[in-house]
């Protein structure tokens, strides 16, 4: 097993951690490393304590190891919140412009005298600290170079001079501390948010609707900054129930369209999500977790929306619901969800959470490996928007398309689209949205829908962003496989209940309070889970920890 | 002229029928005069207003309480192409979904929303809206609403509306010119219809002495605009604002 190093950098919200996080786990990814960045940080604009993490190593790592190497400080409050996660033989690298401390593994990095030096802006001295551990890395300063390149196009050259004083000045005065040497080419460094915004972009998004919420915002940010690039449009909305019925319209005249949120925002769109499901117009809705009920922990993770995403709107519609774990499965997942929701006209819900979304990794994608599918678009004779077929899917027309009238309707409804109340059109109209059903598991039989990892008599569940310190911590482990539900609706109750009826010991893992999906499978399977490791403390599953907790189980 | 297989169930005497017969006419004479039929597209909310959706032969989009203009927007980004007219009642625009209207307003997205204004919630059978004056006794309010109303059209003139109209829906030649003017306005458009409710709020008398028509306004000055739309002793109905603006889905 390849080591796994960690760069914790740690400062007050507004001190510029999240960039020199990027920048190091840039630079690590320039040399072929595996990363991933953990980016920690409570809701305030200035002040507080924010911390990137970034691990890397040279075989894959699928989530965030706290056991830190390298500690760079930019405020004293740092060191203390994070001594306990320091290795032996660590190194803090401080800010010695700030604060002074006295201590053997510890290296003052005066970066106002580099500022100074450098004849740079105040606001480029956080690169002091990326020129400082390059060399402590062992890294030669061509890799860094590139690297500001990459993160800060036309604006990398100040970074670079500053960065190369502190360079100087550390090979000055101490030894390298590791030998890192490029050991492959570069992958793609993106958060689940980006990978989300890709995988929609691939498959065929034209329209993004969202008002901000933590952590979905990034989302709209990086799409409204590719909004021109990637021909689509981007719109902020008054607020929730206006995105999602600006989405309903917009799907409705034939554009594919994507909303995100999180819980709270979700909330306000579960009318208009009903809407979608009984006027059958397919729209996508991301769902970024993070811990409620209500306001509950903005900035941090959680898996507690499951329960209620598979029942969200009111009244009974059929759904397709999918929860990406990792940011590869991000991006091929938020195509499929996209193409999918159109090729059976059901609303759609992707569950990202915090952990996913904010988190960074780098990866290989695929563009070619994505699932598309065709809508079932009317061709000729008479239009009925809500003709009964046998797969319970109606040929699509859109407003504007000569010789068509095109009625949709939140009303129950004939196929035509006009308002019944007569109870056995109502029970044939709601038998006909649910036909799809059967449709859409035999097309979800052709996806992967659960992931299997390893073999072994026992298992270990789990769904989400937990998968990564599943992962990790299962590294160390013998005679488990890990099974991951990706498609939570409809259920793939066959292919989860063939995996885990012959185990001896089947472990649920997942980020809430009452193990929602142990209960969703026992519900789908009778298959009982009572080992559950349940985390409701906001923050997401520490390997180390989890891997402690396992053992004593399996 | 435009007729769907759905059978009409409005009461006998329904202000919703003088709507009815101008967006109809209103219609039928843009599409004489070039419009594609194809591209209209109706929309509506929930209340007795909603039904008006099934009755005409067009696109139509039957959406929920309040929620009609995003929809309409939704729309727009779509396709541009789109002629969209929405409907809700008092209590859809005014009370459960006024938040959409002043946004749609501030944008000046390129819709036009007819608002089938009765002063009461009918459907649920009689309570006071944001319309419904001070004292009026509902089944909510049996002892008399104890809110002052609102006069929609000066918050829409707030907001930024392009073009605010005042119809009534026993005047169906003026209320049909109302819509085509406000269909061929670029931007948002907003009709506030006064609509008797024969069932809850039987206002026919009563405004058939006070509803008189704007002639020669100048329909370029706000706050000449304002205190028309306050005018409580005669009630004035035509167009008190129309300016021209950049419409919101050009900048896409």
């Amino acid at each position: 097993m390849a080591s796994i190093h960690t760069v914790t950098v740690g400062g007050k919200a507004g001190q510029g951690v999240k960039a020199l996080g990027e920048v190091i786990g840039e630079l690590l990814n320039e040399l072929g490393y595996y990363v991933f960045i953990l980016d920690d940080y409570p809701s305030l604009i200035t002040g507080g304590h924010n911390f990137n993490r970034i691990s890397f190593s040279e075989e894959e790592i699928h989530c965030s190891h706290k056991e830190t190497d390298i500690l760079i400080a930019l405020d004293e409050n740092t060191i203390e919140k994070h001594r306990k996660d320091l290795k032996d033989g660590y190194f803090i690298l401080y800010d010695s412009s700030e604060f002074k401390i006295e201590e053997k593994n510890a290296i003052g990095i005066p970066s106002e005298e580099f500022v100074e030096k450098a004849n740079v802006a105040q606001r480029m001295r956080n690169s002091s600290f990326a020129g400082a551990l390059c060399y402590l890395l062992g890294i030669n300063f061509e890799f860094l170079e590139k690297t500001f390149g990459v993160v800060f196009g036309d604006k990398a050259e100040p970074n670079i001079k500053i960065a190369k004083v502190a360079y100087d000045f550390t090979k000055e005065n101490y030894r390298p501390l590791l030998n890192i040497k490029k050991i492959g080419e570069r992958r793609k460094l993106i958060t689940g948010n980006i990978a989300i915004a890709e995988g929609l972009v691939a498959g065929g998004l034209e329209v993004y609707i969202a008002y901000p919420m933590t952590p979905s915002t990034s989302i709209l940010h990086y799409l409204a900054s590719k909004a021109k690039e990637y021909k689509i449009k981007v719109v902020q909305p008054e607020n929730e129930i206006a995105v999602i019925n600006m989405a309903v319209g917009c799907a409705y005249a034939g554009k594919k369209v994507a909303v995100g949120t999180s819980g709270g925002g979700f909330d306000l769109m579960q009318e208009g999500f009903s809407l979608a499901g009984m006027s059958e117009n397919p729209v996508v809705a991301i769902e970024s977790q993070r811990p409620g009920p209500s306001t509950g922990v903005p900035t941090y993770t959680s898996q507690a929306d499951l329960n209620y995403l598979l029942n969200a709107g009111h009244g009974e519609f059929p759904r397709i619901i999918v929860a990406p774990g990792t940011q590869e499965q991000a991006f091929y997942k938020a195509a499929e969800i996209l193409n999918l929701v159109w090729k059976f006209q059901v609303p759609g819900i992707l569950i990202s959470d915090k952990n996913l979304s904010e988190s960074w990794k780098n990866v290989s994608l695929n563009e070619n490996k994505i699932y598309k599918a065709k809508p079932k678009l009317f061709t000729n004779g008479e239009y009925k928007r809500y003709k009964f077929e046998e797969d319970g899917v109606s040929p699509l027309a859109f407003p504007g398309t000569k010789g068509v009238v095109v009625k949709s309707s939140s009303y129950e409804h004939d196929e035509y689209g006009i308002t019944t109340e007569e109870p056995e059109k109502i029970a044939k109209m709601q038998e006909k949205r649910f036909a799809k059903l059967k449709y859409i598991e035999k097309e979800l039989e052709n996806l992967e829908t659960v992931k299997i990892y390893g073999e072994g008599e026992n298992a270990i569940v789990t769904w989400g962003s937990s998968i990564g310190a599943v992962l990790e911590a299962a590294k160390k482990l013998n005679n488990v496989k890990i099974v991951q539900v990706l498609y939570l609706s409809p259920f793939p109750k066959k292919k989860i209940a063939q995996e885990l009826k012959e185990c001896k010991n089947v472990v649920g893992v997942e980020a809430n309070f009452l193990g929602q999906l142990c209960d969703l499978i026992f519900a789908n399977t009778g298959i009982e889970i009572n080992k559950r490791i349940l985390k409701y403390d906001s923050r997401e599953f520490a390997p180390c920890e989890l891997y402690l907790k396992l053992k004593e189980i399996i | 002229m435009l007729e769907t297989r759905a059978s009409i169930t409005w009461c006998p005497g329904c202000g919703n029928f003088g709507i009815l017969n101008a967006v109809k006419k209103a219609i039928s004479e843009l599409i004489k005069e070039g419009e594609k039929k194809e591209n209209f597209v109706i929309a509506s909310g929930i209340g007795c207003h909603a039904k008006i959706v099934d009755y005409i032969d067009v696109n139509s989009f039957y959406g929920i309480h309040g929620r009609v203009p995003p929809a309409l927007t939704g729309m727009k980004l779509a396709n541009k192409n789109l002629k969209v007219i929405g409907f809700a009642g008092d209590g859809d625009a005014y009370a459960e979904g006024i938040e959409h209207l002043i946004h749609s307003a501030k944008r000046n997205t390129d819709i036009t929303m007819i608002i089938h204004n009765n002063g009461v919630f009918a459907l649920t059978t009689g309570q006071f809206t944001p319309t419904s004056p001070k004292g009026f006794k509902g089944k909510s309010t049996p002892s008399g609403n104890i809110e002052e109303p609102i006069n929609p059209l000066k918050i829409m003139l707030a907001s930024g509306a392009t073009f605010v109209a005042r119809g009534y829906a026993a005047r169906v030649e003026h209320l049909k010119k109302l819509i085509k003017e406000a269909v061929k306005h670029r931007g948002f458009a907003i009709i506030d219809v006064l609509q008797p409710c024969v069932a809850f709020n039987n206002t026919y008398q009563i405004l058939n002495q006070k509803v008189y028509e704007l002639e020669n306004f100048d329909t370029k000055n706000l706050e000449e605009a304002m205190r028309k739309v306050e005018e409580k002793d005669r009630i004035p109905i035509g167009i008190f604002y129309q300016i021209e603006k950049e419409v919101f889905e050009d900048y896409f």
